[in-house]
């Protein structure tokens, strides 16, 4: 187990490096500056810009300039919300982000899970069928749909929950994005898990375990239920990326000052500094709730560490 | 079994599918409606109505059948315009992903060993990224609203499946006999690829492009309602929605309208991929 981790991480730095690499080169290649959609500078002041935040350096000074911050904690200051660094933009931002997303991720798997168990145990009934139409619509969806209509229903008609805000992470402010964001997820899960618990409950240790006079509950959630989950677990890693996304939708919609909508701004500004730290933030994130994932699908299967 | 049995068995397996006929035909009619619709309706895209801002859906011929928005714009037919560049935008982009898809996955698949390694390594680390952020990055650096644009970048991030696809039917097909005799005839490896692997691998390709085009339609939507896709005047679903989302308190049509779009034709696209999928492609059985 502990030389699969090792190996497993170990892939871990490259693909990071390849990320910052790419988006810097990106960035850096592309046509336009950062300064270039503001009223036109005088050729001093435009020199003057450029060599304050370094862009008058060769490319490879740049690069070698924007690795060492970065091994500092330093994103560099951000182009357009002046006297910013882009660290404490992310700082200011990430746990806001971070709780709504986790909060999420735990609402999917502990709706959807038992969702998916209830529809296999009970399959072909109308609690099956009710299931499957959920996570059919949930998959479907998209959350800048749902968000709103949400909002909507929720927030206007019924008047129970606040439409927008954060409140220093109140949870009545907290629900309805929570779900917003965890409803695809949630329906993905419960869909993963029905499938793959029908399948274990045909094979034979199951009947063996049931022929040793095992209690049922234990023959369900024991034998049943752990390899059932492979899937799901499997499924989580791609989930990060998928909850990321949602959360640039979820906080725009619901006004919360997470780091979701600090990209979308600052793309929309042309942020250069902004977009690329936010960028090898959420890189870094995903990669490693990737890694969890795979550790955690390890532990639980052992053909999986040996090969 | 013949080529032409295969077809004919899918065909009547498609058939006996009611939701994906049901689908197809509301993505028919849908289809139709966003290309005609727009000249049955007394009103144009862009005229601002200022006697008629944000009112209701009106039940009248010269009325506004769906309302108005925040500037008095006819909604039923830039809702329609709307549909148009969605789709648009999805098609092309599920060509360009289609194109890079094929490309690498065959190559891949084809050439195999070290080669083969490496090239689908890059498609599972690029597959671990939230690719949207690619498109954020493309859609930063590049002028915002160039439909061009758009379509590249998405198409650019969305042909993994189809490569990992692709590969697979390659990988199969190398072994045929008629990949062996063409090597053994001396066919250079460009020519085994464009004449004897892609043609016979564009079956499952094609079906599960239908699958990729509401993916690509929703990623458009999703860059256009945080403001970063198609740009005014142009407007796409996802930029609809987005203005719709801003005032749901007084106004919530202009949010319902585009949004019962999208959902009915992602939804449509769906049920017609899965059923061309369960109908065409063995390996689901």
């Amino acid at each position: 187990m502990l030389g699969f981790a090792v190996r497993r991480i170990a892939t871990l730095v490259p693909t990071l490096f390849v990320i910052i690499t790419l988006s810097f080169l990106i960035i850096r290649l592309a046509p336009g500056g950062p300064f270039d959609e503001e009223q036109a500078l005088s050729p001093a002041v435009r020199a003057n810009l450029d060599a304050a935040y370094g862009l008058d350096q060769p490319l490879l000074t740049q690069y070698l300039r924007y690795l060492g911050g970065l091994a500092r904690g330093d994103f560099g200051p951000s182009f357009k919300f002046r006297d910013t660094a882009v660290a404490d933009l992310i700082a200011q931002g990430l746990p806001v982000s971070l709780t709504v997303g986790l909060a999420a991720v735990l609402l999917a798997v502990l709706t959807g899970v038992p969702l998916g168990v209830i529809a296999a145990l009970r399959s072909n009934t109308t609690a099956d069928h009710a299931v499957r139409t959920l996570s059919a619509l949930g998959v479907a969806l998209p959350s800048f749909v749902v968000g709103p209509v949400l909002a909507l229903v929720f927030g206007l008609y019924l008047d129970w929950l606040p439409v927008a805000g954060w409140e220093a992470g109140r949870p009545r402010y907290l629900v309805l994005p929570v779900i917003t964001l965890a409803l695809p997820v949630m329906a993905y899960v419960a869909r993963l898990t029905r499938t793959s618990f029908m399948e274990v409950m045909r094979s034979n240790f199951i009947r063996t375990a049931r022929a040793k006079g095992l209690d049922e509950w234990r023959v369900l959630l024991h034998h049943g239920l752990r390899p059932a989950l492979m899937p799901v677990v499997s499924y989580l890693g791609a989930a990060t990326a998928f909850v990321i996304t949602g959360s640039l939708v979820v906080e725009t919609v619901f006004g919360l000052p997470g780091t979701g909508r600090y990209l979308v701004q600052g793309a929309l500004n042309r942020d250069y500094t902004l977009v690329m730290g936010m960028i090898i933030v959420y890189g870094a994130i995903t990669l490693l709730c990737n890694l969890i994932a795979d550790l955690l699908y390890g532990w639980l299967d052992p053909r999986v560490r040996h090969d | 079994m013949t080529e032409r049995g295969l077809w004919l068995e899918g065909l009547k397996r498609l058939r006996r599918n009611r939701a994906a006929i049901v689908a197809g035909a509301v993505l028919l009619f849908m289809l139709l409606l966003a290309f005609a619709g727009p000249a049955l309706s007394p009103h144009d895209a862009e005229t601002l109505d200022w006697e008629h801002i944000a009112v209701a859906p009106q039940f009248s011929a010269a009325g506004h059948w769906l309302g108005t928005d925040r500037l008095g714009r006819d909604l039923f037919v830039r809702t329609l315009q709307a549909t148009q560049i969605s789709l648009l935008i999805g098609l092309l982009a599920t060509a360009v992903s289609l194109l890079i898809g094929i490309s690498w996955g065959a190559l891949a698949g084809y050439l195999g060993g070290r080669t083969d390694e490496l090239m689908m390594r890059a498609v599972d680390v690029l597959y671990s990224l939230p690719y949207l952020f690619i498109v954020i990055i493309l859609t930063t650096v590049f002028a915002r609203g160039n439909v061009y644009v758009l379509f590249m970048a998405i198409g650019a991030v969305g042909w993994l499946t189809m490569a990992r696809i692709v590969r697979g039917q390659a990988l199969s097909l190398k072994q045929k006999e008629f990949v062996e005799a063409a090597v053994v005839a001396g066919v250079a490896t460009p020519g085994i690829l464009v004449r004897h692997i892609v043609p016979n691998l564009l079956g499952p390709v094609i079906v599960y492009a239908t699958l990729a085009i509401p993916q690509m339609i929703l990623y458009e939507s999703f860059l256009s309602f945080l403001g970063l896709g198609v740009q005014e005047p142009l407007a796409s679903l996802g930029s609809l929605i987005n203005q719709g989302a801003r005032d749901i308190e007084s106004a919530p049509w202009i949010l319902l309208v585009p949004a019962g779009f999208l959902v009915t034709l992602l939804v449509c696209f769906n049920f017609v991929g899965d059923g061309l999928r369960d109908a065409f492609d063995p390996r689901e059985r």
